[in-house]
């Protein structure tokens, strides 16, 4: 009898412990919203999404969220399109070319990438890359998006080549073994047959990405700037999302004030925004994952 | 030149290509050791590791920076393994293919992929403000103990995944409990796929600098701390601070910092590799 | 009164039938083997007596299996403790990643038998009667998995045995073994005959035919025959099962 009671009590702190994730989920968007919808109380949501200068700390204060968001895209952007190609190609290569023996090397080394404390991504992108770009573009500022948007770049290179390399494993050898059969070159095989066909995981890797790329803060604090500016030129500096809650968070913002409520309703948005992304990726996946059982 | 000899040029064109993408990667990683180690390394000796840090350059040092990340990270895991691993236990082992389940797993991948920062939002509101714990380690360790719950979580359950049902159905057999099952069988045999998960998220836990910052944690901090309710700086906080000061001489210090915070890192990353593959081999199922 | 008693027991996967009305009463002290093809459901019919069913999400089970008498589906029993009385052996020998004692211990250490001489004793009994005591009594403290197959599968049984069921259920339990182990077990399980009441689920005819008293023969989820051995390999009575033992099917 105390067996079953005790076996009782355990089963019940195990659920405890599951529904503090479900907890965590409900305490995170209701504390976004309901400081949002004080902010909105002040705020015209329609200043708030078509804006086009933020300057909440400014004496003018100005609560456009486009400047923010342009520092967000324009970094992701110039994220993606460094880890894209390259992470495709690494995962191509690894899959299609590469003996067993040279991925079992080479892909744990490329998951070192993932795991650098970002701290010391935005460390050498400042230190190093800046000056380095300076030296043939003359034009870039001290602290501009590309220096930035690179070196993240390269941090997420992982995200894309490993997801997409375990999706092109996922491909039946048969698929693989018909293009041969044709006589089709390793290139065309690769990229005629097995991307098409680990597209769906393909494009989960990529969409994680760059839901990965919106939330980082170290590096674009530390190497893009303090200056929010709605502009798409990658020389100059910028502002993201992320960044502004962190420069709020270190200065004297008193806490009941505005300004102290819209590193809420940034965080807000990018928190929809990374939502809509991650759950389009599970769609993806669930959607397209029996293909191949 | 026929279609043939084309494609297969196109061919040699692309491995030659990916084989440079392969290496930007890797040498764009060579780079950033060596310069952080070749900026860094000189700088470190007993003072740097044992100073408060200061407006001088020279004098100032990374102790209460590592106090704060220790303290900070032992009571992070405190928290955060017993629940991670229990949901972890919970799912895999209790749960059935029911709606529950599935929202929790769904709800888990989602909290996987939100960004650090907004971690950081929850903490200060939730534990620094209602909770009253203000900018304390506290507050710190269990905002980013929820951070780094997912990632337990997961890997707890792909370790608990691999034990083959076959012994499992050996210990009901023999009459034990569903617990009985999981204490004596189901956990020592998965004991290495969870420790490399732990290591793993601890490791993360060790680099992460937004959330600390969104909760409070000071950038200047020139105490020790000697309880779970005092304030508190981590390595990356510090990092991060001396790299936005325009003297070199305090982007050197950052340097240095850097070189000792990846050692850690490097460090936990190479124990769990360890300890997943000593565990492989002695439970070879 | 029968040691083992299944009456009108029909089984259910979801909407497909694995079992049909099955009826059949098992003697104490005797060797019962459940032979038939692939799929013809003798070791689900097993896994009924101690309820291993239920581990399987979507099973649906009708009818009375009974044990000593007591119905195992309906009355107030504890499915733990019922399964405590029976043991099992599995077709894949599943020891647990621990040393041989620490194996053969289990069900004692579950029941809460904390005294350590009456652990030994029962771990020295168990595999004293598993035939395997001579080749592991110098090193208990090995890991299990260093043994060979046979082996292994003998500790199994050993571990079945150490908690004193009176039932063993076997599912294929020399399938996955070298004939030389084959004939090990084989001996032991005639040898267990006199204390215990055993059920083998076997694809080897002439292994049946070696070691039971009784045999039944299942065909697609249902009972086609069941009478002593003997009677069964030499003169069936139904067709079915004249073609499954002279191989024209199975």
């Amino acid at each position: 009898m105390m067996l079953k009671i005790k076996e009782k009590i355990i089963e019940s702190f195990l659920i405890v412990c599951s529904l503090i994730t479900v907890l965590t989920t409900l305490a995170i968007i209701y504390v976004l919203a309901s400081e949002t919808i004080n902010f909105f109380r002040a705020v015209s949501v329609i200043e708030f999404f078509t804006g086009t200068e933020w300057t909440p700390l400014f004496a003018i204060k100005r609560f456009g969220i486009l400047p923010l968001l342009s520092g967000t895209l324009l970094t992701t952007f110039i994220a993606i399109a460094v880890a894209l190609p390259l992470g495709l190609t690494i995962a191509v290569f690894l899959n299609e070319y590469a003996p067993p023996r040279f991925t079992n090397v080479v892909k744990p080394l490329l998951e070192i990438l993932a795991s650098v404390p970002t701290v010391v991504y935005g460390f050498f992108a400042l230190t190093f890359v800046t000056p380095l770009l300076q030296s043939f573009l003359p034009g870039l500022s001290g602290f501009n998006a590309l220096s930035a948007g690179l070196v993240m770049g390269v941090m997420i290179i992982p995200y894309i080549s490993s997801l997409s390399e375990d999706a092109l494993r996922a491909v039946p050898k048969s698929l693989r073994e018909a293009a041969y059969g044709m006589g089709s070159t390793k290139l065309q095989t690769a990229f005629r047959v097995m991307v098409p066909a680990a597209s769906s995981g393909i494009i989960v890797s990529i969409i994680l990405a760059i839901s990965r790329a919106a939330g980082e803060t170290m590096i674009v604090a530390i190497a893009a700037g303090q200056e929010p500016r709605l502009s798409f030129n990658p020389l100059k500096s910028v502002e993201t999302i992320t960044t502004y809650i962190v420069q709020v968070s270190m200065g004297d913002v008193p806490h009941d004030s505005l300004e102290y409520s819209t590193i809420f309703a940034a965080g807000m948005a990018l928190f929809i925004f990374t939502f809509i992304l991650n759950n389009i990726s599970f769609w993806i996946r669930r959607k397209f994952q029996q293909k191949y059982e | 030149m026929n279609n043939s000899q084309l494609n297969r040029i196109k061919n040699h064109l692309f491995k030659a290509f990916a084989i440079f993408c392969t290496s930007a990667g890797l040498i764009v990683l060579a780079a950033l050791l060596y310069v952080i180690i070749s900026q860094g390394f000189s700088r470190i000796d007993y003072d740097f590791i044992n100073n408060l840090p200061s407006r001088r350059p020279h004098r100032a040092g990374i102790f209460t920076a590592l106090c704060g990340m220790v303290w900070v990270l032992v009571l992070t895991v405190c928290i955060s393994f017993p629940i991670g691993i229990g949901a972890g236990i919970y799912l895999q082992e209790y749960g059935k293919k029911n709606f529950f389940t599935n929202f929790i797993e769904v709800n888990i991948s989602n909290l996987a992929g939100v960004p650090s920062i907004i971690y950081g939002i929850l903490g200060l509101e939730l534990f620094g403000r209602v909770l009253g714990l203000g900018n304390s380690i506290l507050t710190g360790s269990l905002t980013l103990s929820l951070l780094i719950l997912p990632v337990i979580i997961v890997s707890a359950r792909e370790a608990i995944k691999a034990v083959p049902s076959s012994l499992r159905e050996a210990s009901y057999g023999l009459g034990a409990t569903k617990w009985q099952t999981i204490w004596n069988v189901v956990l020592p045999s998965s004991f290495g796929g969870i420790m490399t998960g732990l290591i793993l998220a601890v490791s993360r836990a060790i680099g992460e600098t937004a959330p600390l910052i969104v909760i409070g944690a000071l950038v200047y901090v020139p105490f020790a701390p000697s309880s779970v309710m005092d304030e508190f700086t981590v390595l990356p906080i510090q990092i991060f601070n001396w790299v936005t000061r325009p003297q070199t001489a305090f982007v050197t210090n950052a340097a240095a910092a850097i070189v000792i915070l990846l050692a850690f890192t490097f460090l936990m990353n190479g124990l769990a590799i360890l300890i997943r593959n000593r565990y492989n081999k002695r439970t070879k199922f | 009164m029968y040691k083992l008693e299944a009456r009108s027991v029909n089984l259910y996967y979801g909407e497909k039938q694995a079992l049909k009305d099955i009826g059949m009463g098992i003697e104490p002290n005797t060797v019962t083997a459940f032979i038939g093809p692939s799929g013809c459901g003798k070791s689900t019919f097993l896994r009924c007596f101690n309820r291993m069913n239920d581990l399987i999400d979507n099973v649906r089970i009708t009818g009375d299996i009974l044990i000593d008498g007591r119905n195992v589906y309906k009355s107030k029993i504890d499915v733990d403790e019922h399964r405590k009385k029976i043991g099992m052996v599995f077709q894949k020998p599943n020891p647990f990643p621990k040393n041989i004692f620490e194996n053969v211990a289990y069900g004692l250490r579950i029941k809460g038998v904390k005294d350590k001489a009456v652990v030994e004793a029962a771990v020295e009994r168990a595999l004293k009667q598993a035939a395997l005591w001579d080749e592991v009594k110098d090193d208990l403290k090995k890991s299990a998995l260093s043994l060979s197959g046979g082996q292994q599968q003998r500790l199994c049984i050993a571990r079945a045995m150490a908690v004193e069921p009176s039932v063993i259920l076997m599912d294929e339990p020399a399938s996955a073994l070298d004939p030389i182990s084959t004939s090990k077990i084989e001996d032991l399980i005639y040898e267990l005959k006199s204390s215990y009441t055993i059920v083998i689920v076997t694809h080897n005819m002439q292994q049946a035919a070696r070691i039971s008293d009784k045999t039944a023969f299942f065909y697609l989820g249902e009972l086609i025959e069941y009478n002593k051995t003997a009677t069964i390999f030499t003169n069936p009575a139904k067709e079915q099962t004249q073609k499954y033992i002279t191989g024209r099917f199975g």
